[in-house]
């Protein structure tokens, strides 16, 4: 656990030693901002609260995620520093959760960062916080899923372009697995129970509800689950990549 | 038989391709050994699998009696490794990535100040201890990732390459921190650099297309050149006749002229099956009345071993 917790240290700085933690906190929260305000209708909605702000999140991460998850693994291997961390005393699964445990950190502080959203409609108005609370959990189990497929894809190549790029689309079909766009596929041919296993897999069905204000262990689990299966399958690669 | 670091029968194939084909060795305390071998023998794949990076196909390593297949992570506490081409992350400095690995070995509080001062001294790259690694020279970044190597005190140490982008001083310091270490620990070097073979290594191992080819001292491999024990000799002039009364003696195989220089000749008397014969060729100079600016035995030549042993594999 120490070792992870060593790992975790050593990407997090890694994370602001770079510009890219800057860069990415500003466009985060600039685009937070601009999408509430723009399309999620922020003042025009008349209504004291951060709907507007979460409701776009999903989005927002689809490809801000991706960028902070690319480099997770594909870096270690092309810069070959992935030789000197792995025979460094330090499991596979010590290795796969501290640098997880980091880029989720990190996702949470760009989150945490959008407060002034919520000092401002608490000023404006009389904001049923706990709703804003429970959002903001969401959001960030939906960071903690993302990446947790974003690290995954980042094992498989050493291009983070490809990392990128493959990061986004997996990640989209997980959302729109509730929707018809994903599910028409599946009507043809497979029996109803697939159907509903493929919809119940939606992050947006999931975040929908803890959105709404309503934290369900299922909703929990399921986004649990996710991360732990992401982080497993993740850790196989990592030593399978290594014995090819 | 119960060397420190064992290999046993390792193997490592890649898909049809053999890299590494059943090499065995056992390295003691003390040792220093020189791991040779032309560029894509396998020496890189060896050592990235007794360091527990790559799983073998099959046999095993062991550190301490330590299974790398089984016990990878005990293996990997007593193993200092500096992987080829010296990997580090570039933007992190010396004194970060030094405390990074100490947090990692679990080395904390005095200890660990103490572990990196002492590597840091010990490698010589005090002054750059706070620059970004990526800004630092090739010299420099070799060095850090040696001290990232040693700073646990290791028994077993293992560098691929340790020397490769050093100045001829950086050389010697490198080679010089390995023989002081050597005393207590088990050190594996693998280099093509040869003269460093004979100023480092107590045992070298040439390995060829994954196999072991040639184990022994620097000295015995040495004895394996058609040029041990030859004698060379510089004269300003040599008789025709020199030539036809060398060749003559008993124990001589052949004689070769060298270049002349200056207007002076040198000519090298290759002996039968690695014989002494100094006395002989000098009774024979004396007796012809040949004056030599210089005469000296061969001790043998490292890279002519060097290049029978790995074409003939």
């Amino acid at each position: 656990m120490g070792t992870s917790f060593a790992i975790c240290r050593r990407e997090l700085r890694a994370y602001f030693t770079t510009p890219l933690a800057y860069v990415f906190i500003v466009i985060f929260v600039a685009m937070n901002g601009a999408t509430a305000f723009f399309f999620g209708g922020l003042f025009d909605r008349g209504q004291a609260d951060m709907t507007s702000l979460f409701s776009m999140l999903p989005w927002l991460y689809l490809f801000l995620i991706p960028a902070v998850a690319m480099r997770l693994w594909a870096e270690e291997r092309k810069s070959g520093t992935l030789e000197l961390l792995m025979t460094l005393p330090v499991s596979t699964l010590a290795a796969v959760f501290g640098k997880f445990l980091a880029a989720w950190i990190f996702a949470g502080i760009a989150l945490a960062l959008t407060f002034p959203v919520w000092l401002t409609v608490n000023w404006l108005g009389d904001p049923d916080n706990g709703i804003i609370m429970a959002s903001y959990v969401g959001g960030l189990l939906l960071a903690g899923s993302y990446l947790s497929i974003g690290g995954f894809v980042s094992a498989l190549t050493k291009n983070q372009v490809i990392a990128f790029v493959v990061g986004a689309a997996v990640i989209f079909l997980f959302m729109m697995s509730s929707l018809d766009l994903i599910l028409s596929a599946f009507r043809g041919w497979a029996p109803v129970f697939l159907v509903e296993v493929v919809q119940s897999l939606s992050f947006l069905v999931h975040y929908d509800s803890i959105v709404r204000g309503v934290i369900d262990i299922r909703d929990l689990i399921f986004y649990f689950s996710i991360i732990g299966v992401f982080l497993f399958a993740n850790v196989v690669i990592v030593d399978q990549k290594r014995g090819a | 038989m119960s060397g420190l670091l064992e290999v046993n029968g390792l193997t490592k194939r890649f898909g049809e391709f053999t890299a590494v084909d059943g090499i065995d060795f056992s390295v003691g305390r003390g040792e220093v050994l020189g791991f040779l071998g032309p560029n894509g023998a396998g020496k890189t794949t060896a050592m990235r699998m007794v360091t527990g990076y790559l799983p073998p196909t099959a046999g095993t390593a062991t550190v301490a009696g330590f299974d790398v297949r089984t016990q990878a992570i005990e293996v990997k506490r007593r193993v200092g490794y500096l992987p080829e081409g010296a990997p580090l992350y570039d933007d992190m400095t010396p004194s970060e990535l030094l405390a990074f690995v100490s947090d990692v070995r679990g080395i904390s509080g005095a200890a660990r100040k103490q572990a990196i001062e002492r590597s840091a001294e010990r490698i010589n790259i005090g002054h750059v201890m706070h620059q970004p690694i990526g800004t630092l020279s090739k010299g420099y970044k070799r060095r850090v990732g040696i001290a990232q190597a040693i700073l646990h005190d290791p028994d077993v140490l293992i560098l691929d390459e340790p020397t490769d982008g050093l100045d001829p001083n950086q050389k010697h310091e490198v080679r010089n921190l390995i023989n002081e270490m050597a005393t207590d620990k088990v050190i594996v070097i693998s280099t093509h650099i040869l003269e460093e073979v004979d100023v480092v290594c107590t045992r070298a191992i040439v390995i060829a297309a994954g196999k072991i080819v040639a184990d022994g001292t620097p000295q015995e491999l040495e004895a394996r050149s058609s040029y041990h024990n030859a004698v060379s000799l510089r004269a300003a002039a040599l008789p025709a006749s020199l030539t036809g009364k060398l060749e003559s003696l008993s124990g001589v195989a052949k004689i070769e002229a060298g270049s002349a220089e200056n207007g002076q000749s040198t000519i090298t008397i290759f002996p039968v099956g690695g014989a002494a014969i100094l006395d002989p060729v000098s009774a024979c100079l004396k007796e012809a009345g040949v004056a030599a600016e210089e005469i000296h035995v061969e001790r043998g030549r490292l890279d002519e071993v060097f290049r029978n042993v790995t074409r003939t594999a």
